[in-house]
């Protein structure tokens, strides 16, 4: 917290490996990326409470970043915790050899990055070749891959369409290019780019 | 800087109540005889207190005062009788919902008052600002006894901190009321004395209003031995914790030692006061410009 004169800005210290910040509770706030058990999280909520004659606490709610669990924590008012080295950086998708999805970065670098199947999660699903996502980065290696809330995919496998059958009625599967199978109107064909909601993995349109 | 709005925080209604309350607050003790002083924010002694932490002004030579209580107990050694301090105060680190490092406290001074003497004036108060209503007393010991620790908070906290965090935990479970607190142990005494007839318990009293602490008094402490006792306890505790060393404040003791008349004292947190009043969430909308809007 800047602007503090009293002793609480002092408390920012190295860690133990000498080039990672502190935070104190005094700093916590949403989107700090700090270590809890070894694991990087980040801080979604933080109150402060303190009985007036007593030891002041926050109740910190963080998101880990690996697992997507919300943890709860309180702390004692004044105690540190590690920084966690995380950035959230955009990413291009490159190709999958089936054990890692391999990813670049889109700016003049073009360093490339591989992501297991733990950090890809369900993002693979949805992902498609040169899409570009949010890759979380911690000390440098991907752990979880965000991508935009619609994408646009081919349909690659799919009963025919049915003619005359464009306003109501029931649904079919319909394998996409990612080879997700999601359910879709009857009049659908093989070779048309459907737009996907990746939150609900739900079809909302024809792109 | 985390916002750049230079609009104040509060509504210009709940601005132009804070003025109105400020006025009921002055009438309240012009009525009673209770004088209106003022004392420096910027001290050159603080608070031994392990738990309040002052801002220390660099090139300023002293301290951000936490509470007008020491220079108001020099008046009263004095001999300027009854009084008051309505203004700012400053405690490090404190910020959330109910607390901002820099608030308003009403701080008064009673001589010839006890503790029970002073609940009622105190009530009048709040009743004078938020409206009447019964206040219900409940000791210390039922208060923490209706404070329960979850599985979480009792793997995250020290055991030597469950006391403090049940408190939190108990005040936000009492829900809507008016309530005293009292009988607190001799270990929570600060600066009340202890009870003539049970030295375990002391004469100290909050005032907790649907779930908030509103006001903390005393039957004060006047014997200058146990003031220095509980200044070296402090400094025991603050070593202990890691916490900066603070030096009792040598003119206060002076002071006590000169002699303090036997008196009762309180502290209310204004803006809190304020909050009740507007039915307001959070002090940022009671202050004009709160932490973030400096």
């Amino acid at each position: 917290m800047p602007g503090f004169t009293g002793y609480h800005a002092s408390r920012v210290s190295l860690g133990k490996h000498g080039c990672m910040a502190n935070y104190s509770t005094n700093e916590f706030k949403a989107g700090l990326k700090v270590l809890l058990e070894g694991e990087p999280c980040s801080i979604l909520e933080n109150e402060f409470v303190k009985p007036g004659k007593g030891q002041a606490f926050n109740r910190v709610k963080m998101r880990n970043l690996k697992s997507g669990r919300v943890w709860e924590r309180t702390f004692k008012s004044g105690e540190s915790i590690e920084a966690a080295d995380v950035l959230e950086t955009d990413m291009e998708f490159l190709y999958s050899d089936g054990e890692f999805w391999h990813f670049m970065r889109t700016d003049d670098s073009y360093e490339q990055l591989a992501a297991d199947a733990a950090a890809v999660g369900e993002a693979k699903d949805w992902l498609k070749e040169q899409d570009t996502c949010q890759v979380t980065l911690w000390n440098d290696a991907p752990i979880a891959v965000e991508l935009p809330n619609f994408v646009e995919l081919e349909v690659t496998e799919t009963d025919p369409g049915l003619k005359g059958d464009t306003a109501q009625g029931g649904t079919k599967p319909a394998t996409l290019q990612t080879g997700a199978i999601v359910k879709v109107p009857l009049f659908i064909n093989i070779g048309e780019v459907l737009r996907i909601d990746t939150r609900t993995g739900e079809y909302v349109s024809r792109a | 800087m985390d916002d750049l709005n230079w609009a104040p925080g509060a509504s210009l209604a709940a601005l132009r109540d804070r003025g109105v309350a400020l006025a009921l607050a002055r009438q309240f003790f012009a009525d009673r005889d209770v004088l209106e002083v003022q004392t420096p924010l910027l001290g050159a002694a603080s608070v031994t207190d392990p738990n309040i932490q002052a801002l220390v002004v660099e090139g300023g030579n002293g301290y951000l005062q936490t509470s007008t209580e020491y220079h108001q107990k020099r008046l009263l050694a004095a001999g300027l009788g009854d009084n008051y301090t309505l203004g700012p105060v400053f405690r490090a680190g404190e910020q959330g919902r109910l607390h901002n490092p820099e608030f308003i406290m009403l701080e008064w001074y009673r001589l010839g008052f006890d503790d029970r003497a002073l609940m009622s004036e105190v009530g009048e108060l709040v009743d004078a600002l938020l409206g009447p209503a019964l206040y219900e007393t409940l000791s210390y010991a039922q208060l923490l006894a209706s404070g329960t620790l979850s599985v979480a908070e009792r793997r995250d906290v020290p055991s030597t901190n469950h006391a403090d965090l049940r408190v939190v935990n108990a005040l936000e479970a009492l829900g809507p009321g008016r309530r005293f607190i009292v009988d607190y142990p001799a270990g929570e005494a600060v600066l009340a004395r202890l009870d003539d007839a049970d030295s375990a318990i002391a004469r100290r009293f909050e005032l907790v209003v649907d779930g908030v602490e509103l006001a903390n008094g005393y039957f004060e402490l006047t014997d200058p031995a146990v003031h220095r006792e509980r200044f070296a306890a402090d400094q025991q505790v603050r070593d202990q914790q890691g916490l900066p060393p603070v030096n009792p404040d040598p003119r206060l003791l002076a002071a006590v030692d000169a002699g303090l008349p036997s008196c009762a004292g309180v502290a209310l947190g204004f803006d809190r006061l304020l909050q009740l009043r507007q039915g307001a969430q959070s002090l940022t909308d009671v202050q004009a410009f709160g932490w973030l809007r400096r």
